[in-house]
């Protein structure tokens, strides 16, 4: 039987990860090479690595760690942050990215997914969603979550799956960094949409949050930061209660 | 040395690095003469059947591959690749097993993405594995036939991986599959 996957995501900045509250308000979480192969150790099914910094600057340095990152860990794992362009996404592939994650460039134009896609295989691309609800309407946020497309969240998930995207990653800018349990409308709405992976994302407080995730939902997986990142919840305890509950878990 | 085929597109750094982890030296190569030398030969796989097989053809490795005598491994798309044909982008394959690679059916969550137990091993390549879940990324599958080794339940049973000869193929990404895909590398090696 397929699990349910259990993602933690590692904000990185300069270098070094990083975790902010609603999108704001970073606060240093340590060596992201380190936690990865602690969190791989742990039983982490995969792992998101977004530079949220994402300047031309910081390329060479995001490469550097890429390559070392795919020497030391061997789960597989994601890296989103600036991919504005074909190429980008191919310097990242190449230095041992499994898959990449594309956000406002994917939203703004489309066809970047399909490039991308037909170049390296559906299965590289996630594209990923902030959503916001915003008059009864969970619309896409793009611009690191600073503009409202006015976009509601369902078409343009339909229209990422229809250019090839193979994985959705959903987050709720409402939800995250509030540890209050993730928003199991919005994924409900995208899973009931389209028929590729999607991975809830934003608000992760407690190992019942994640209960109620796949319980509720048909999220294929979780993506947390924070409450990996400072030790609240460990992912062997974490994976050892949903098993219990019946949660088909690695 | 172990040759990993090169053949555009695709993440071959990855099976690199899970060698280098196991202390095996390697090279990445289209070379036909590398390949033919080499002590084992592994095939990755990402990216689309038809681009890959264009590059394959370019590089005259189709009528290479088949014929080589010392261990092969195909992983994920390279698994398809050794299969007769594949349904994506209609694409004849190398045609060392006879198998057709078709698509998953509409109407579910594809691709199968994640940890999946592999079920029914047989042979070599699965001595010693305590954890049966394996990490899957694939929108095509190859029947169970009769040369499959292990099977995977995902809408329906699919070959997990198959062997003919001294061809062994995975669909499952070994390297990617923590300390169960190195034990499954370890095994090819071990050959």
């Amino acid at each position: 039987m397929l699990k349910k996957r259990i993602i933690p995501c590692l904000d990185i900045k300069d270098g070094r990860t990083v975790k902010g509250t609603q999108f704001v308000d970073l606060k240093d979480a340590g060596d992201p090479i380190a936690l990865a192969q602690k969190y791989a150790a742990q039983g982490a099914d995969e792992l998101v690595f977004l530079d949220i910094t994402a300047t031309i600057e910081n390329r060479k340095t995001l490469v550097e760690l890429v390559k070392k990152i795919a020497a030391s860990i061997n789960i597989p794992f994601t890296v989103g942050g600036g991919i504005r362009t074909l190429e980008d996404a191919a310097l990242l592939i190449r230095s041992g990215a499994d898959k990449i994650s594309i956000n406002s460039a994917a939203y703004n134009n489309p066809e970047l997914i399909k490039e991308i896609a037909n170049h390296f295989g559906s299965q590289c691309v996630v594209v990923a969603i902030d959503a916001k609800y915003i008059d009864n309407s969970w619309n896409v946020f793009t611009n690191g979550g600073r503009t409202d497309t006015g976009c509601n969240i369902i078409a343009w998930a339909k229209k990422a799956a229809d250019q090839g995207a193979g994985e959705i990653l959903l987050t709720s800018m409402d939800n995250d960094g509030a540890r209050s349990g993730f928003a199991i409308e919005p994924v409900n709405e995208v899973c009931n949409a389209v028929s590729i992976p999607v991975i809830a994302s934003g608000g992760a407080g407690c190992k019942e949050d994640f209960y109620a995730l796949f319980q509720n939902s048909n999220a294929s997986a979780a993506l947390a930061a924070g409450i990996f990142h400072y030790d609240q919840l460990q992912i062997p305890r974490l994976k050892e209660y949903l098993k219990t509950n019946q949660i088909p878990i690695r | 040395m172990i040759a990993i085929i090169q053949y555009g597109g695709g993440n071959t750094g990855s099976v690199q690095n899970a060698l280098n982890r196991l202390g095996v030296h390697s090279i990445i190569t289209s070379d036909a003469g590398i390949i033919q030398s080499a002590e084992k030969v592994i095939l990755p796989g990402v990216g689309a059947a038809g681009a890959a097989m264009q590059a394959i053809r370019r590089d005259g490795l189709d009528k290479i591959i088949p014929n080589l005598k010392q261990p092969v491994l195909g992983i994920c798309l390279g698994m398809q690749l050794l299969c007769k044909y594949s349904e994506e982008n209609n694409t004849t394959c190398l045609g060392v097993f006879d198998a057709r690679v078709i698509k998953f059916p509409e109407g579910y969550i594809v691709p199968h993405i994640g940890w999946n137990n592999i079920e029914n091993t047989k042979r070599i390549l699965f001595s010693e594995i305590a954890d049966k879940n394996t990490y899957f990324v694939h929108s095509y599958y190859v029947p169970v036939c009769t040369d499959t080794v292990a099977t995977c339940q995902y809408i329906l049973p699919f070959s997990a991986a198959i062997q003919k000869n001294n061809f062994y193929a995975t669909q499952f990404h070994p390297e990617k599959s923590g300390d169960t895909g190195e034990q499954i590398l370890k095994n090819f090696l071990e050959i």
